[in-house]
């Protein structure tokens, strides 16, 4: 029997039994299976499966869930091997523990990552139980099976409920390489289910991070500098303090991942007493971030757009090429700097413990990072930090930098008591970190009726540029280089090449859903579109003339299909198209539109998604809506601008998000095969803004070069 | 500070606090009802959508001193028994994603099919433009608010 004695009290408490079977796994590449021991693991959860003998099957759940349903897919993985129904595991967030590997959530990862230890974990389990039958009933392995929680033996009707396996089973040899069922065998993956966890959702029970509350807790809303680099010269407490339920105001800082901003923090009895103090505190900040200006960013991406960039590919002789061509184009395209904005804004509880531990509760991407930034941060060895996830309202890459959880932390030791931070919405929105701005420079050939050279050369601030400083100025950032490259595209042709130029920005950035896809593919899918034209090609035909990839040319051939793209349309409406692949899937969109007023509304957007196998084909369905709905409101909406250091936008009122009564009708579309699975939550994002740029080109002849597009007012050039 | 008695969800609750909190940070903060979400603090994107005398409101900013003898619904007062339709329809269609703006997508949807069991799409859109979700799911709202209105009727149906 494999007791898990540190883990009694919670399981006992959670699962009412403290004994059973418990088979441990890693996300690792090399999947590593083990039984866990009573003492080999400290007082954290961990990837596990547990079932007791009353038959209660418990998963932690490795993948943290930010409204994208990697909670019931990762269930799905397992319950499908271990032959149960998907209702009877119970799940519970792990804590990301560092010795059962990083676990992230991002990259559309969830399923991508861990879909064959899961499936591994699932499998393995299933065998010990079948073997501890066979000992019991003393009969060939091969006569018994596994199904809807219990084992059968063929040779009579005789039965095992799994609870009443795994005293024994728990004695027995965790296998190194079960058998996976093969895909045709699946009952759960790939098909739809509803997730256990609607109900919660609405009616008011779930406890999102920001729901949370620790005994002796105090709270903290903290007031950081609106140029984000402007440091404190004075603070005036008095009018802060005199506010209701405000206890004290202290200088704090904003730790990022490449340096630190000043604060101040407020603290209250409750958020909102902070909050109210940190509206009547004075603070008089220095000019340090003054020059801080999206205009001028933007202007240094025009002006390295004159220079060759950082080499990253070529194949065929480009420049040369493009020089003696007749029919070439040239074309400059801008993304905007965006906020994630998730509804739940930035919040978290951080304790610093009398005995040097940490404990943190709060809803974050990462569960893994955090605790190891928390460590470093605080001077403390990782082990000492307990993460305790806790749901998030939505994330999109934002909480996955955890500055304002190592505000909690400093604070919290600062205070010697729990302290929750609950950002307003004005610093979520004017504080950053933001998808950055960029700018795509491309030049393409035609000839005889077909592309045949493409150069493009992607400029702007690189992540990790900003984060670790490599890429350096001059140098090639891989992954964007990767993400705009050929081997992404497939677009075969004869002259093609991938440049780069770094250009620093002073506003602090991180990935936003689909990351680079999202800002580069604008880019590229709209140059194709105008080559396309220039040679008086169809823009499908001239996409599928240099595909040769089978996935992408049944992606666009299933899309044209889909949208009827043969048909003629009615006058005053046109179609757009584009397709991108990112996160190891591959999307298309086409973008119907109709004139109206000065302007353009759009009307329908059909998605089609190659994404490999998947778990839950309605949670396809619905990232696919959410990433029509963010990549169209990111596209002709959103805008995060600032001035003289300041961000003009603080909150809804300035930073529009799409609203229901813009949202145009929808179609998605999954091709089912078996390929490996791919990222669902992000990959439909990218090909939206150019396919709707596209469909505006169909209709009035104006190429728009710069997001976000004004649909109100298309003007005639 | 002062003492109100405010009626939520059909209880008299007592309780004593800053006259200018608004009613979501009494909910959220003195009553532990954490049903009802902050998002913006101004108004503008629904996530504290709580029904006043059976009008939904912006919890975040109606101020507790203006509630007075007005009954409070939160999400936490609807389909206690068994789902609301508007609940059902939401289960049926798989609406939420992150789920944290759909307390008051919800709010908002009960509140519009009480004063207009059978709205035009126009009205639908109308009655729920104020409530953003990032997650996007706003087209199986549309969906689920069509279906909560059959719902509803089926049930009216019932002997
Ligand atoms: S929190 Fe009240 S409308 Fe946004
Ligand atoms: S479901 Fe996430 S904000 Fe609406």
């Amino acid at each position: 029997m494999t007791l898990i004695t540190n883990r009694r009290n919670f399981i006992k408490n959670t699962v009412m039994v403290s004994s059973g079977l418990a088979v441990g796994f890693t996300l690792g590449n090399v999947t590593k299976l083990f039984s866990v021991e009573a003492d080999s693991v400290s007082h954290e959860l961990s990837p596990f499966i547990h079932i007791d003998t009353e038959s209660n099957i418990t998963l932690v759940n490795p993948n943290p869930d930010m409204g994208q349903g990697s909670i019931q897919a990762s269930a799905a993985m397992i319950a499908e091997e271990l032959e149960v129904g998907l209702e009877e595991v119970r799940i519970i967030p792990s804590d990301g523990q560092a010795k059962y590997d990083p676990q992230i959530s991002g990259g559309s990862g969830a399923v991508r990552r861990s879909w064959e230890p899961l499936r591994k974990a699932g499998a393995a389990v299933r065998q010990m139980l079948l073997n501890a039958a066979s000992r019991s009933w003393e009969i060939p392995l091969a006569e018994c099976y596994a199904e809807n929680a219990h084992v059968y033996n063929r040779i009579d009707d005789r039965k095992f409920k799994y609870g009443d396996l795994v005293t024994l089973a728990s004695t027995l040899e965790v296998p190194e390489n079960p058998t996976l069922k093969s895909k045709s065998e699946f009952k759960l993956i790939g098909k739809s289910h509803k997730r256990g966890d609607v109900i919660e959702r609405i009616t008011g029970k779930s406890t999102y991070s920001i729901d949370m509350q620790v005994p002796r807790m105090i709270h903290a809303s903290i007031l950081h500098s609106p140029t984000l680099l402007g440091k404190v010269v004075s603070i005036n407490a008095t009018e802060a303090l005199k506010v209701e339920g405000v206890i004290d105001v202290m200088k704090c800082e904003r730790s990022m991942l490449y340096t630190k901003f000043d604060a101040v923090a407020v603290i209250a009895d409750s958020s909102w007493a902070a909050m109210q103090g940190k509206k009547a505190l004075q603070v008089e900040w220095g000019g340090e971030g003054d020059h801080v200006s999206t205009q001028d960013y933007s202007e240094s991406l025009y002006t390295a757009a004159g220079n060759p960039g950082a080499l990253y590919s070529e194949t065929g002789t480009f420049d040369q090429h493009f020089s003696k061509s007749r029919i070439k184009a040239e074309g400059l395209y801008e993304s905007n700097f965006l906020s994630h904005a998730p509804i739940e804004p930035m919040n978290g509880i951080v304790e610093v413990k009398d005995n040097g531990t940490i404990e943190v509760w709060a809803g974050v991407q990462g569960p893994g990072q955090i605790k190891d930034q928390m460590a470093e941060y605080m001077e403390v060895p990782p082990e000492n930090v307990k993460v305790n996830v806790k749901l998030m309202g939505g994330s999109f890459g934002r909480k996955s930098y955890h500055d304002f959880l190592l505000e909690a932390g400093m604070l919290s030791k600062k205070l010697q008591k729990p302290v929750k931070v609950t950002w307003t919405r004005e610093e979520d929105v004017s504080q950053g970190p933001y998808r950055a701005g960029s700018l795509s420079k491309l030049q393409g050939t035609v000839e005889n009726g077909k592309i045949t050279g493409l150069h493009h050369h992607a400029i702007g601030e690189s992540i990790y540029g900003q984060i670790n400083g490599s890429p350096k100025v001059g140098e090639v950032d891989e992954g964007i280089g990767r993400e705009i490259g050929f081997e992404n595209s497939k677009y075969v042709l004869d002259h093609t090449k991938i440049s780069y130029t770094r250009v620093v920005a002073d506003i602090p950035i991180m990935w936003w859903r689909s990351v680079y896809a999202g800002s580069f593919a604008f880019g590229q899918e709209c140059f194709i579109d105008e080559l396309a034209h220039l040679g008086g090609i169809d823009p499908l035909k001239a996409r599928l003339d240099i595909l040769k990839d089978e996935r992408y040319r049944l992606v666009l051939n299933t899309l044209a299909e889909k949208a009827n793209y043969h048909e003629a349309l009615p006058g005053g409406t046109a179609r757009g198209i584009a397709i991108w692949k990112s996160f190891e899937s591959i999307s298309a969109a086409c973008v119907f539109i109709v004139s109206e007023g000065q302007g353009v509304r759009v009307k329908k957007v059909i998605s089609v998604l190659d994404c490999g196998l998947f778990v839950n084909e309605d949670m396809v369905r619905a990232q696919m809506e959410g990433s029509i709905v963010m990549g169209l409101s990111a596209a002709t909406k959103e805008e995060i601008t600032y001035e003289n250091g300041v961000c003009m936008q603080q909150n809804f009122h300035q930073y529009n998000l799409m609203r229901i009564n813009e949202v145009p009708e929808m179609e998605t579309h999954i091709i089912a095969n078996q390929d490996t699975p791919g990222g669902v939550g992000e990959p439909a994002l990218p090909p939206i803004a150019p396919a709707l740029n596209n469909a505006i080109f169909n209709l009035t002849g104006v190429r728009l070069r710069k997001l976000p597009m004004d649909l109100t007012n298309i003007k005639l050039t | 500070m002062a003492t109100y008695t405010i009626n939520i969800n059909g209880e008299d609750q007592s309780f004593t606090c800053d006259e200018n909190m608004p009613l979501l940070w009494v909910l959220r903060e003195v009553l532990q009802k954490t049903g009802t979400k902050y998002g913006c603090g101004i108004g503008q994107c629904g996530a504290c959508t709580v029904h006043l005398d059976g009008n939904a409101v912006r919890s975040c900013v109606t101020p507790i001193d203006s509630v007075g003898e007005a009954e409070v619904t939160t999400i936490e007062g609807i389909g206690n028994a068994e789902l609301h339709p508007v609940q059902q329809a939401w289960e049926e269609l798989q609406v939420p994603q992150c789920g944290y703006c759909q307390s008051g997508q919800i709010m908002s949807a009960v509140h519009l099919l009480e004063q207009n069991p059978n709205p035009s799409d126009g009205e639908i859109l109308d009655a729920m433009s104020g409530n953003i979700c990032r997650c996007g799911t706003y087209d199986r709202i549309k969906k689920a608010i069509r279906l909560a209105t059959q719902l509803s009727e089926d049930n009216n149906q019932l002997p």
